[in-house]
């Protein structure tokens, strides 16, 4: 009578092992239907003019960004709502990720998302504010960065980085990795000479003193770099909305 | 007594059969109102699969009936929220920066767009009721740097200053220290004289005849030879009691020495120019606007 599926089901009920495969299959399916069609469904597949791969300086600055655990606090996406757009810009688009592994989207927003901070504030300000965010925000919870003013960078070991991020699948080539010393310091400095060859290369790439100490290049001066540049790459008076809906 | 594994409901709903030192496991069926509840969203979810985007196809996805996506949501949300401001909008993009400030209906709306504007944007630096910071200027007092008519503040916020854009203001001060221009003495000194324009006390024993020489010789160029300032290039006026970087003489003598040139962004390409004229007018109305 009542005896056969639920009987059935009874085995998985009473062994554990057996349960356990059950529900890793079961929820293997629902992670799989969400996952696989981003893989190969156009329509989830975007990319945007003017990406392009972080500089050195921008890398390393983008390494103490993460070190330094600012992902804890900040996102780096603007979701497709009106008040996030109204306050932070457009929204983020996947490929404004494209060459971030990993990405630093998050959703723990104890301060602002940064994802379009990037020539919001000047770099004095970004200086102030890491050596002491109430000097001039009397209300920040955000803790002091003083040391990335002392600290030289460690970037002997950028272009290796450069290189496991080219396993990852970013379009370094060989040039810009063998470049990537020179580079750092090209773009850590005031009117630099090559700093328009490094433009071309990077485009859109800023290159100044970026930590206000013109002698030495420290964390500060790479992660300055890396927030002034965040969301500056893709032109959204080009970007056409309407034929991106999808 | 009765056997302490017999559990009373044991005959309402038997048991599975399972059975262990004498405990028996209760065949309990499901609360009925949570085995309905469990049913209704095994129902409510195909329904949202017939309303809303939900499935991968081969090479699309189900669109679901009313065609939703994210994107053309928020598009609609914020053309919806922008005809809701439109007249307003175009009563201040036609209105003249004088004539908002003189109509106290505009006045209001463009003070509420600039006060949230300003918030989010200008604050950071310039302090949440423009009192500025050490290195960011002050906003409500009467001294301007680049001009406080509307028409300046307009042209500072568009273009910023030493933002880069190249109707930006130019123009910064020297490290006349660090680049050589003068010596350390010659420096104190005419530290300690800036210092005395705005009848600051000054270090005993300086010579401040010979600080007004090296006044005259390096910093009048641009400061005036009153000191009164040049708003052209925002060399700022140092008689006043207004300091932008602070008044005490080591602040002073690090100003000479290594120079100084704040940067403000340029809004003009960040915000649209009906809220960069509700600035204008916010900052104006701050009760320093000229």
């Amino acid at each position: 009578m009542s005896t056969t599926l639920w009987q059935k089901h009874w085995i998985l009920e009473r062994n554990s092992i057996l349960l356990l495969i059950g529900i890793l299959i079961v929820i293997a399916i629902g992670g799989l239907v969400e996952v696989i069609p981003l893989f190969y469904l156009k329509s989830t597949i975007e990319t945007a003019d003017g990406m392009r791969p972080y500089t050195p300086l921008e890398l390393a600055g983008r390494n103490i960004y993460v070190s330094e655990g600012c992902y804890l606090c900040h996102s780096q996406m603007i979701r497709a709502l009106r008040d996030e757009v109204e306050r932070y810009g457009h929204y983020s688009l996947a490929a404004e990720s494209e060459y971030d592994h990993p990405f630093q989207w998050g959703s723990k927003r104890n301060g602002p998302d940064l994802a379009r901070v990037g020539g919001k504030y000047s770099d004095d300000w970004h200086r102030d504010h890491l050596k002491d965010p109430r000097a001039v925000v009397p209300g920040s919870i955000m803790p002091a960065y003083p040391w990335l003013f002392t600290t030289d960078l460690d970037y002997e070991h950028i272009a290796r980085d450069m290189k496991v991020q080219a396993d990852l699948g970013v379009p370094y080539t060989d040039a810009m990795i063998d470049d990537a010393l020179a580079d750092v310091r090209t773009q850590a400095t005031d009117n630099a000479p090559d700093a328009d060859a490094l433009a071309k290369r990077y485009p859109k790439a800023q290159s100044r003193d970026f930590d206000g100490n013109p002698d030495r290049v420290t964390e500060a001066d790479a992660l300055i770099a890396y927030l002034q540049m965040l969301g500056t790459l893709v032109d959204f008076k080009l970007y056409n909305d309407k034929a991106n809906i999808r | 007594m009765t056997d302490s594994s017999e559990h009373p409901k044991e005959h309402q709903h038997g048991t599975t059969g399972h059975e262990w030192d004498g405990i028996h496991e209760l065949n309990t069926p499901l609360p009925r109102w949570w085995l309905w509840l469990f049913y209704a969203t095994i129902i409510w979810a195909v329904g949202y699969w017939i309303v809303y985007p939900a499935w991968p196809l081969v090479s699309s996805y189900t669109n679901g009936v009313f065609n939703w996506h994210a994107r053309s949501a928020v598009a609609s949300d914020l053309a919806a929220l922008q005809a809701e401001r439109q007249p307003m909008m175009a009563k201040l993009a036609d209105a003249s920066l004088q004539q908002i400030e003189s109509t106290p209906q505009l006045l209001d709306f463009a003070r509420a767009l600039g006060g949230r504007a300003f918030a989010d944007n200008c604050a950071p630096c310039h302090g949440s009721g423009g009192g500025g910071a050490k290195g960011y200027p002050n906003l409500n007092a009467n001294r301007w740097l680049w001009g406080g008519t509307l028409t300046d503040i307009q042209q500072t916020i568009t273009h910023g200053v030493r933002s880069g854009d190249d109707q930006g203001h130019q123009g910064s001060m020297p490290a006349f220290g660090r680049d050589g221009m003068l010596k350390r003495d010659d420096v104190v000194t005419v530290a300690n004289y800036v210092r005395s324009l705005s009848g600051l006390s000054t270090a005993p024993g300086t010579d401040l005849a010979a600080g007004a020489k090296i006044f005259a010789a390096n910093c009048a160029v641009c400061h005036g030879p009153q000191a009164k300032g040049n708003r052209s290039i925002g060399a700022p006026n140092l008689t006043t009691k207004i300091w932008l970087y602070g008044s005490d003489l080591n602040t002073i003598i690090d100003g000479v020495w290594n120079g100084h040139g704040g940067v403000m962004p340029a809004w003009g390409g960040k915000l649209d120019a009906v809220t960069i004229k509700a600035l204008t007018v916010y900052v104006h109305t701050f009760g320093g606007g000229e």
